[in-house]
Parts: structure tokens; C-alpha cells; sequence
């Protein structure tokens, strides 16, 4: 089982919760490490903060940390109007932080690994921008399709054009995750597998384990670089999206 | 070059010839000022985004081309088979979805127009 690369992302029932339809729901580990992120950001945001000290103390300056970086982005995308969506914003943003981080701790579960979340996430934005774009400017929303000064002949090639371009953006926003942090698991894992297989062969192997063990540790740092990253990209995605909804003139 | 004194015509040829290539370096410089100065940073170009490593962005543009195939793709399948038109659906809209992925694409990269900043 060590050396088989997409066993990791294996989902296991816990315990049944409740029915729907014929369907069994069952807490998965999936679930867990979901209840584990939205947990550790609760604690961090609200615990940290709960002294409110001038001078903060090194968790609430993370907690301050992570609010300004999620605010200021959102300011500087959307304008200023957008930040009633900053509840949202930032709920997303710690999530796939705090989730991603937490899967790289081996024998944990990486829960952006499975596209049903990530697409989940996405699709909220999505609906999110079509309903309150509609919702706020009406008709007025539809001229998202139509780039201004362009030719009347061209517009209908174009709005079909432009209309499917919006509707691919679910799909990229949510691949983009899901890949990024497939990808980079299935790697640690083939890499870190070769030190076990190498280690196994005799003294000959130890020595040509150090490689692909310095390899296993330049690559967990990466990926906690990408897994940091792509929690921001998400975040800066979905705020350009926001600024569709709230100014969709071209 | 003092130990070229000896030959003064050769000596003054290479001044002559310095001087010219350092005229004509200096023109050249100038003319490269008067572009870049012609074109004033644009402040509208979209800000660098967090692509810090070129695998990022790599994977970036390539979903967004994939994306907008696939979304092309799929609704000609479903105009297909609601409006019986097979295949024609499928083949506009691929085409189509090819061309949305590649102004995703284009946007991504900061190449098109992005769409409207904050100020309204």
C-alpha cells in the first residue's frame, strides 16, 4: 500500500450520520478534516483575537495578518462596495489555507484534493456574481457579454463568445486548485516512495536514498509554498469575479 | 594606446573611429529614451498576479484554454441532442469554446482587455 500513489486520497466512511433518499450519508474523512480546517480557523481568528491587545501577541498578529491581506485584496479588486462580501471572501480564503496546510502533515487528508470540493467552492462564487449582479443591476448585468464599440454585425459571434467564456470560469477556478494540490500529493508521495523502495535494496540503496529523501524535503516545501499560494489565487479570483457582479460595464 | 604613438595615422584613425562609435551610441541611446518615453508606463495594465513560479503559471493559462473548450464542447453536445441538430452543434460550439478558452487565455495573461477596474 506505501508505494501506491493515489491511496491517500481514498475516501473512508467513519460513521453513517443520517439518510437522504436511499443514499447513506456517511462522516467521512473527508468530513473530518473539513470540521479539523473550519476548527483551527474558528480557534486562530477568534481566540487569537480575543485579548485585543495593543501590542498583539504573535497569533493575533496572524489572525490581524490574514484579515488585512483578505481585506486589502478585496478593496484593491472590487472597490469598496465589495466589501460586504467580505465574510465570504474570507471564509474561502482560510478554508483552502488552513485545509491545504493541514494536508501536508503526513497521514492527514488533503480535502481540495477531491474536485466535488473545489468545483463546491467554485460554484458558490459563481452564483454568488450571476444572482447579485442580477440583483443589483438588472438587465444592466448583461452587458458583461457585450464588449462596448463593437460593430453591430459582431455582437452576436462575440456575446456567444463572451458568454462562454464566463461560464468556463467555474471550471478553471476550480480545477486550478484541485490540480495544483493533486498533483503536488501524488509527487511527495511517488518521490518519498522511492526512498522506502531504495532503502530496502541493501547498503548501496541507503546511500542512493539521499537524493530522492533531499528531493522529499525541497518538495514538501514547495508545496507548502503552492498549497499558500493557491489559497491566495482563489481568493484574487474570486474577488475580480465579484467586481463583474458590482460593476459589470465594460 | 601609448604603444601605438609610433604610427600617429593609426592612432588618429582609431580616435576618429571611437569617436564615431561613441556618437552613434549615444544617438542610439537617445532614441531608446524617446521610445520608452513615448510609451508611459500603462497604469491600467493589470497588476502582476501571484505567479511567482512559472509552473503556476503555467497551469493557470492551460486551464483556462481547457476550461473554455470544455464548456464549448458540452453545450453543443446538449444542443445536440435537445435540438437534434448532430453534429452541427458540437462543431460551432467546440470552435466557439476554442475561442472563449483562448480569450480566457489572453485575459489571463494580461494581453486583452481586462475587464473594468473598480472606478466605474
Amino acid at each position: 500500500m506505501a508505494a501506491d500513489p493515489i491511496h491517500q486520497f481514498e475516501i473512508q466512511n467513519y460513521f453513517p450520520v443520517f439518510k437522504i433518499g436511499a443514499t447513506q450519508i456517511h462522516f467521512t474523512n473527508s468530513a473530518l478534516f473539513m470540521a479539523v480546517a473550519v476548527g483551527l480557523t474558528a480557534a486562530l481568528l477568534i481566540g487569537a483575537t480575543s485579548g485585543r491587545r495593543l501590542v498583539p501577541t504573535r497569533l493575533q498578529s496572524l489572525a490581524e495578518m490574514s484579515y488585512e491581506l483578505v481585506a486589502n485584496t478585496l478593496r484593491n479588486t472590487a472597490g469598496e462596495e465589495a466589501m460586504r462580501f467580505f465574510p465570504l471572501v474570507l471564509s474561502l480564503f482560510m478554508f483552502i489555507l488552513v485545509s491545504n496546510v493541514v494536508g501536508l502533515i503526513p497521514y492527514t487528508f488533503t480535502v481540495a484534493t477531491h474536485i466535488i470540493i473545489t468545483a463546491a467552492l467554485a460554484l458558490t462564487v459563481f452564483f454568488t456574481v450571476i444572482i447579485y449582479g442580477i440583483w443589483r443591476n438588472g438587465w444592466h448585468f448583461f452587458k458583461l457579454f457585450l464588449p462596448s464599440g463593437i460593430p453591430g454585425w459582431m455582437a452576436p459571434i462575440l456575446i456567444v463568445i463572451e458568454l462562454l467564456s464566463f461560464l468556463s470560469r467555474p471550471i478553471s477556478h476550480s480545477v486550478r486548485l484541485f490540480a495544483n494540490m493533486l498533483a503536488g500529493h501524488i509527487t511527495l508521495k511517488l518521490v518519498a516512495g522511492f526512498v522506502v523502495m531504495m532503502g530496502s535494496v541493501g547498503a548501496l540503496g541507503v546511500f542512493g536514498a539521499i537524493a530522492p529523501l533531499a528531493l522529499t524535503i525541497a518538495l514538501t516545501a514547495l508545496e507548502l509554498l503552492v498549497a499558500v499560494l493557491q489559497a491566495y489565487v482563489f481568493t484574487i479570483l474570486t474577488c475580480i469575479y465579484l467586481n463583474d457582479a458590482i460593476h459589470p460595464g465594460h | 594606446m601609448a604603444g601605438d604613438a609610433h604610427d600617429d595615422g593609426k592612432h588618429g584613425n582609431r580616435l576618429a573611429d571611437e569617436a564615431a562609435l561613441s556618437a552613434r551610441l549615444q544617438r542610439l541611446g537617445q532614441q531608446l529614451d524617446q521610445v520608452k518615453s513615448s510609451k508611459p508606463p500603462d497604469p491600467a495594465a493589470p497588476r502582476p498576479q501571484a505567479d511567482t513560479s512559472a509552473m503556476a503559471r503555467g497551469l493557470r493559462l492551460s486551464t483556462e484554454l481547457v476550461a473554455g473548450v470544455i464548456v464549448g464542447a458540452g453545450i453543443g453536445w446538449l444542443l445536440d441532442r435537445w435540438l437534434g441538430i448532430s453534429p452541427w452543434g458540437f462543431i460551432v460550439f467546440l470552435l466557439l469554446g476554442f475561442t472563449a478558452g483562448l480569450l480566457n487565455v489572453m485575459r489571463a495573461a494580461g494581453l486583452a482587455q481586462q475587464r473594468q477596474g473598480p472606478k466605474q
